[in-house]
This record gives C-alpha cells, sequence and structure tokens, in this order.
C-alpha cells in the first residue's frame, strides 16, 4: 500500500480518515464484445463477396467475440497494478476499454480524469521524424508548446534514440520496433497521467531500457497516478507491480498480491 | 492487504464512482466543451497539419518544389486537352483571352474541395496509431487535413498570381474578395471533410469509391469550360442556374468574380456570396456535430 505523502496536494474531497484510498478506476461488471466483419467460412473471392451483398446475408458476414466477461474491480491512487493471463484472454482489450478506446457492451468504467494507453504496435506518424513525433506527441496530449519545448531534450535523452546517431532527424518509418517503443514509451510518460496503462512497453526496450522506464514508472506512481502493466514477463511484473489482476478466457480468475497471483498462475501455467 | 474496515466498503460502484468525482470512461464531451478542447489544441492542429505537408513531398527529389509543380502540371494538362484540343473556351467571359485564368483559378479551387474529401476520407482511418496511442479531440485530424489544403492552395496561389498577371490582369480592389471566398470555402472544405471523415472511418472502402464521386461532381462544375455557354442551347435557363448553384461552381465563380476583370455578377449564378455562406455554414456546422456525435467510437477498429 502506497504511504501518505503529506506533501501531496490533497483533492477538494478528501476523505479525513483514509486520503490514501482515492479509487482512480472503477470496473463495474464490463462486457466487451467484437463484432468481427470477414470472419466467415467460405469463399474469399470478390464473386462470393458480392454474391453476400446481392442477396443481404449481413448475419453470416459478423461474427461475434465476447472478449471481456464481467470484470469488476477497484483500483486507487498509487498503485502499479499487473495484469496477467495467456495470449487471447482479454488484457489488452480491457485496458482499452478502460482508456474509454472501446466502449463496453454492458457494463461501465469509470475513470479519473483521463487515461492514457502506451501500445507498441503502432508508431505514431510514420512519414514524420522522429523529432516531429515528439512534438506533436506533446502537443496531442494536451502540452503547451513551451513546456513541449522545455521537455524535448529530456524525451529524446530519455528515450536513448540518439545514442548510436543522429536517428531523432530521420522519418519514424525507418526505426527498428524497438526504437519506435521507446520513443513512443518516452513521448507519453514525459507527461503525468492520472492513469497510465502500458501494453508490454517494458519487454520490447533492450535491458538498458527496461531498467530506465522502471524507474519512470516508479517516479509517475510517486507523483499519484494509477499504474496498468500488461506483460508475459513475470520479473518486471514482479519489480514494477504490487496488486495483479489474472484474467483468462476473459473472467477475471484471481485479484490480490503479486506475490499470490503470480505463484497460482505459475502453477496454472507449468513451470 | 489487511486494511481496516473502510467507509466505502458498503458502496456500489456507482456510488463510489460519484463520491470521488470520477467519470465515466471514454464519454463524449457536450458540444461546448468539445469547441473548448479543439481550440486548446490549436498549436497542435497548427503543427499536425504543417508536418504533414512537408512530409507529403519528403520522398521526392524535388522536394517542396512539387507543391507548386504539382498544380501547374494539372492545369497544363487541363489547358492541353480542354483548351486546344477540344476547344471548350468558347463562351469565357470577356472572351477568348480568359480562358487560361479562368481554368487556373478553376483547378485550383476545386482541387482545394476534391482534396479535403479525399483526405478527409482517410483522416482518422490512417491515423489509428495516433487516435489509439493518445486522447485529443478527434475532430482535430480533419481540421489540420483541410489546413493542410489551404496552405497548398497558398502555394498555388503564387503561380495563379503570375498566371493572371502574364495574360493580362490588372490587380484590383476586386481581388481582396479573394478572403472572403477562401474563408467560405474553408469553412465548406471542412464541413465536408468532417462528415468523410466519420464515414471513412466506418467504411474505409469509400476511399476507393470517391475518385469517382469527385471526377464526376468536377465534370459537372464547370471547372474547365464556361457552364453558361455550355449548357445554353441545351437546358432551360433555372436547369444552368441549379447547376451553378452547387458548391464547388459557386466557389469557383465566386473567385473567378473576384480575379478576372471581365466578370460581372450576370456571369455567374444569382446570389452567389448569399448562395456560399449558406454552403459554408450548412456543410460546416452540419458536419462538425455530426462527427462530434461519433467521438467516442474512433479508436475502434
Amino acid at each position: 500500500m502506497a504511504v501518505a505523502e503529506p506533501t501531496t496536494p490533497t483533492p477538494l474531497s478528501k476523505a479525513p480518515q483514509a486520503p490514501d484510498r482515492r479509487p482512480t478506476v472503477i470496473a463495474d461488471d464490463v462486457h466487451i464484445v467484437y463484432r468481427v466483419a470477414g470472419g466467415t467460412r467460405g469463399k474469399g473471392s470478390a464473386t462470393a463477396a458480392l454474391n453476400r451483398i446481392v442477396r443481404r446475408k449481413p448475419s453470416g458476414r459478423v461474427r461475434e467475440v465476447h472478449a471481456v466477461k464481467g470484470v469488476s474491480f477497484t483500483a486507487y491512487r498509487g498503485e502499479a497494478i499487473g495484469l496477467i493471463g495467456s495470449n487471447g484472454s482479454g488484457k489488452s482489450t480491457l485496458l482499452r476499454a478502460i482508456a474509454g478506446l472501446l466502449p463496453p457492451e454492458r457494463g461501465k468504467v469509470y475513470t479519473d480524469g483521463q487515461p492514457s494507453l502506451l501500445g507498441v504496435n503502432a508508431a505514431l506518424l510514420n512519414d514524420l521524424t522522429g523529432e516531429r513525433n515528439v512534438v506533436l506527441g506533446g502537443l496531442a496530449m494536451g502540452m503547451s508548446r513551451e513546456e513541449v519545448r522545455a521537455r524535448y531534450q529530456d524525451i529524446v535523452d530519455f528515450s536513448g534514440i540518439n545514442e548510436k546517431g543522429d536517428f531523432i532527424t530521420l522519418p519514424m518509418r525507418t526505426y527498428s520496433s524497438g526504437m519506435a517503443a521507446r520513443l513512443r514509451f518516452s513521448i507519453a510518460a514525459a507527461r503525468r497521467h492520472d492513469v497510465l496503462m502500458i501494453d508490454e512497453a517494458l519487454a520490447t526496450g533492450d535491458k538498458k531500457f527496461q531498467k530506465r522506464s522502471e524507474n519512470r514508472i516508479r517516479e509517475l506512481r510517486k507523483e499519484a497516478g494509477t499504474v496498468f502493466l500488461v506483460s508475459h514477463n513475470n520479473k518486471s511484473i514482479r519489480d514494477t507491480c504490487d496488486r495483479v489482476l489474472w484474467l483468462e478466457k476473459g473472467e477475471l480468475r484471481m485479484d490480490g498480491p503479486t506475490e499470490d497471483v503470480l505463484a497460482a498462475y505459475e502453477e496454472y501455467t507449468g513451470k | 492487504m489487511q486494511a481496516p474496515p473502510h467507509p466505502d466498503d458498503g458502496l456500489t460502484p456507482a456510488e463510489l464512482a460519484a463520491k470521488y468525482g470520477l467519470s465515466v470512461s471514454g464519454a463524449r464531451p457536450p458540444l461546448l466543451q468539445y469547441i473548448r478542447q479543439l481550440w486548446q489544441r490549436r498549436h497542435f492542429i497548427g503543427a499536425f497539419s504543417r508536418a504533414k505537408l512537408q512530409a507529403q513531398y519528403s520522398q521526392a527529389k524535388l522536394g517542396q518544389i512539387w507543391q507548386v509543380a504539382t498544380p501547374l502540371l494539372n492545369a497544363a494538362v487541363y489547358f492541353l486537352i480542354f483548351g486546344i484540343i477540344m476547344e471548350a473556351r468558347e463562351g469565357v467571359p470577356g472572351g477568348d483571352h480568359n480562358y487560361v485564368p479562368f481554368l487556373v483559378i478553376g483547378v485550383f479551387i476545386f482541387t482545394f474541395s476534391q482534396q479535403s474529401v479525399l483526405s478527409g476520407v482517410r483522416a482518422v482511418a490512417a491515423n489509428q496509431g495516433l487516435v489509439r496511442a493518445l486522447h485529443f479531440p478527434r475532430a482535430s485530424l480533419p481540421i489540420a487535413f483541410v489546413l493542410q489544403q489551404l496552405q497548398q492552395l497558398l502555394y498555388s496561389m503564387v503561380v495563379m498570381l503570375v498566371v493572371l498577371l502574364a495574360f493580362g490582369q490588372r490587380p484590383g480592389l476586386s481581388w481582396l474578395l479573394v478572403f472572403p471566398a477562401l474563408a467560405l470555402q474553408f469553412l465548406f472544405n471542412g464541413g465536408l471533410a468532417m462528415i468523410f471523415a466519420r464515414l471513412g472511418a466506418g467504411t474505409p472502402d469509400l476511399a476507393q469509391l470517391m475518385p469517382f464521386v469527385l471526377r464526376t461532381w468536377m465534370y459537372a462544375s464547370g471547372v474547365m469550360f464556361p457552364l453558361h455557354a455550355m449548357l445554353a442551347e441545351k437546358v432551360p435557363p433555372w436547369a444552368i442556374d441549379l447547376v451553378a448553384a452547387n458548391p464547388a461552381a459557386v466557389f469557383m465563380d465566386l473567385m473567378r468574380f473576384a480575379l478576372i476583370d471581365d466578370y460581372t455578377y450576370a456571369d455567374i449564378a444569382p446570389y452567389p456570396w448569399l448562395l456560399g455562406l449558406g454552403w459554408a455554414l450548412v456543410a460546416g456546422v452540419f458536419g462538425f456535430v455530426y462527427f462530434w456525435k461519433a467521438e467516442e467510437r474512433y479508436g475502434r477498429g
């Protein structure tokens, strides 16, 4: 449990008994259903597609995938929460719902401020240089031009993009996936977030960057945010999180202190 | 975690959320608040459109020269086909010598609307990386793309200026009318881009279809031939007015009226400024509200 810091500015609605148990994310029986077009068997040819359109058979074309089934939990300020589970268990989907990018089918997600989701699979704008992406990312997050200018060097230094030459002035499409992920993490981590969610970011960077980002996550937590981390690397979960949610087949299987849940998970996966 | 009983323990999730002022994640903000958020991101919008403009030709060796060369080559092709081969120059107000200014203005002004629609269709769909990674009012994207096209048009206007002077047009007070005409067209294009951004986010197939729709629109708007002269003997006058009242024709005619000496109000659709203002307001307001209505759904897919 995080220790209450006397320097933290306390909000107006401060509960006198427990200033340290302020919820930041509440998931209330969240269900998420994907509707997938083109997930049908049958022929994938143009004539087959035309045939389906002519015969108006939409039901056959769209399949439903129930990715998250009734997950409820409450996250508090200052917590770092790991999300574990086998591939396809709904971890990333749940994060997207918390970020407000994917409206839940049933149930609700309440958040304090705007959660930010940090994924590794896409660069920001591939055609633009890293330099431009830093500026645009900062502005898009709502930083002022002065703030961006002031933080620019920190962001570039933190990402370590320029350690092997002047890569920041090259278009992002020329970056390796690891480099792009590092730059994205650095941009998003430059601002204080109420809720920061990281999707496997720590697994992609090299050792040195992993260390640095773990430290940065600790700093972000001190600044009174909540951090969610999806990872298949139990070590990085152990190093950064104090609470773990275990999802399996879209259901919340376990929620508790890191050691307890990881022990059960490792037994389940047969380690 | 063995914590002592907490006063919050008996609350339902909704009550707990209300107590600490938590809001539903991803909910669409009210319209006025949305406009305020958009205003806060104005520097982002400006920086984004400038960056896109520069990235556009970053892989070409001549680089930014293409900003000016592309519209010029476009005008040259249409001059070759319509001015020389098909001799469409008859009927241009003031006589044949006005055909090249007429054509160049038409091509540049129509391109502004055309490109706004085309980039609008892809505005959200092609920037999913940004949309999924960061939170900002999504209307920033189509607006930034229309701004990019406006900047592109301003480059083209330099070419236009040279052409006008070369073909004997003299700068006059009426040239100042360029500014209100551009402002109205910008508003119109912005609305159009937002409508197509929402449609394109749901149905990416539109990117394949739109070039054909736009080409039809171009031929129906009198970009390279004067509508009045072309249609005069074939259809009744009210039909000509109807065709000339379509937004692309209106904005082209306003610009030609402003820049070409021999143009009078008799040569263009009746009430051109009112028509322009009407189109701008209808498209701008409807497009903005229509786009905002789906704000929470753009991260999907």
